[in-house]
């Protein structure tokens, strides 16, 4: 069974955010690494880059397909995982921790409130509502 | 919905391999890192579960005539212990299925895709019509591929059988057992047909020898990276074995074999095909997939396999161009034209770069 941190909340589209001290980080959950199989390419927004909640921001390349990562809340780029460049396999083995893709100064953190808690995405994982067969 | 499984799906599950259907078929894709799982098979041994493919033995006094009929390669080559790769072909030449025939003193022993057991049995029935031919779907046996430098010196370990003087696409048989030095992976290595019932047994024995259990996943970008052609995927009905750079599958020798499809065959052959299928690898980051446009020197083109090549650490791609697309080319990936490169497959021999 994959993991769900009980302290982070979950988009429908399977990332995660967690706002800490005003910036919130954004990943992809352990259910979402485990269906898309090993990571080879992630493809980040640009610092300072505006989005809004929903859109299309980065990109998760697998052995086995191509995912669109959306941003979980508006806000402005102000941070990015460089390290996945050259490390992408650390979505799969750490996708709470050193796999994190990027963080947002959220224009609201109120939107915040528009994901999931941890149990929750655990249902919708579990109703096989997942990105990837 | 219920999918078949193989002898060995007690084995999959055991060891947790996630699952996909396949086929019609439950097939481990992968036990946790496809990665891992090529790579090991590059550098060691590894194991394939391919129960799932279609075993079709054939005999009667007209049995090769039959394969003479619609084999575009010559079943005739396929002495016994000897194997031969070849296409099946409809009268406009588009490929119907790959197989290999194994020769054998009591018939021939043809293993087709998976995917096309009812097409391919359906018509191979209908071209035996009146001839002296028993076709016998052997779901009997289990077929395990055994793959990579080391994968014969364990198998030999593990099963005591020495496969030394084995050519390749030579096979030997031992008991109910048949194994050929055959495979899909572009590596050394032996495939094995086998009664299900000893599948397990076989199977345990090999891991044990430090053979790595590998999934579909694994064996496609395998396979890929060898440069060898997906029924479905890289060829089908709508394509000749002479646009799937498959020409060397073709036996124009004797003259007056009237195979299935060779009179389109060899008109195209004489106008030279306007497409062929030719190799991509991308100079850039991204991952190149099926049905991706290509555009090259002598116009447009499209990806029919794609994959990251685990070996070379970019994205590699088979892809149908037209005649004398070479050199540089772009490959659309998403919004992007992505710089790429034509070359010709395999793109890895002896877990190296094998283009120019």
């Amino acid at each position: 069974m994959s993991e769900t941190p009980a302290e982070l909340r979950y988009a429908a589209t399977h990332e995660w955010a967690q706002l800490r001290d005003g910036v919130v980080t954004v990943g992809i959950s352990d259910f979402a690494q485990d269906a898309l199989g090993d990571v080879v390419y992630v493809e980040l927004p640009e610092l300072d880059q505006e989005v809004a909640a929903g859109a299309e921001i980065a990109v998760v390349e697998s052995v086995k397909a191509a995912s669109d990562i959306y941003a979980p809340v508006s806000g402005t780029v102000v941070a990015i995982n460089d390290g996945l460049e050259d490390a992408p396999e650390r979505v799969n083995q750490d996708p709470y921790g050193d796999g994190w893709f990027f963080k947002l100064e959220p224009l609201d953190s109120g939107e915040l409130d528009n994901l999931m808690a941890a149990d929750a995405y655990q249902d919708h994982c579990e109703t096989g509502e997942a990105r990837e067969s | 919905m219920s999918e078949r499984k193989t002898p060995l799906y007690g084995e999959h599950v055991g060891a947790d391999a996630r699952m996909a259907p396949f086929a019609g078929w439950a097939m481990p894709l992968h036990y946790g890192s496809q990665i891992a799982e090529h790579h090991a098979v590059r550098g060691a041994a590894g194991m394939f579960d391919v129960s799932h493919m279609t075993v079709i033995d054939v005999a009667g006094a007209d049995a090769l005539r039959l394969l003479r009929l619609t084999m575009a390669n010559d079943p005739a080559k396929a002495v016994p212990g000897k194997a031969v790769y070849g296409v099946l072909l409809n009268a406009d030449g588009g490929i119907i299925d790959d197989l290999i025939v194994y020769g054998r003193d009591a018939g021939y022993r043809a293993v087709v895709n998976a995917s096309t057991r009812d097409k391919v049995l359906n018509w191979l029935r209908g071209r035996a019509n009146a001839m002296d031919v028993e076709m016998r779907e052997r779901t009997d046996i289990a077929m395990v591929a055994v793959q990579g430098p080391q994968a014969r010196a364990r198998f030999a370990a593990a099963t005591g059988i020495d496969t030394d003087d084995l050519d390749s696409f030579s096979f030997l048989e031992r008991d109910a057992w048949m194994v050929a030095r055959t495979g899909y992976t572009g590596e050394d290595g032996v495939e094995v047909l086998l009664p299900a019932a000893e599948a397990v047994a076989l199977w345990r024995r090999l891991k044990a020898a430090g053979v790595t259990p590998a999934g579909l996943a694994a064996r496609d970008t395998l396979r890929l990276e060898a440069g060898l052609n997906l029924y479905g995927q890289d060829m089908g009905e709508h394509v000749t074995p002479l646009e799937s750079n498959l020409a060397w599958t073709v036996a124009w020798a004797p003259e007056d074999r009237d195979f299935i499809g060779r009179a389109t065959l060899a008109r195209q052959r004489a106008e030279k095909p306007a497409r062929v299928l030719r190799g991509v690898v991308l100079s850039a980051k991204g991952v190149m997939r099926h049905g991706y446009e290509v555009a090259t020197n002598a116009g447009d083109g499209v990806v029919t396999s794609g994959v990251f090549s685990p070996t070379l650490g970019y994205s590699i791609a088979l892809a149908r161009l037209p005649r004398g697309a070479a050199g540089d080319c772009t490959v659309k990936i998403r919004a992007a034209s992505v710089p790429a490169r034509i070359v010709r497959p395999p793109f890895v021999r002896d877990g190296k770069r094998a283009f120019q």
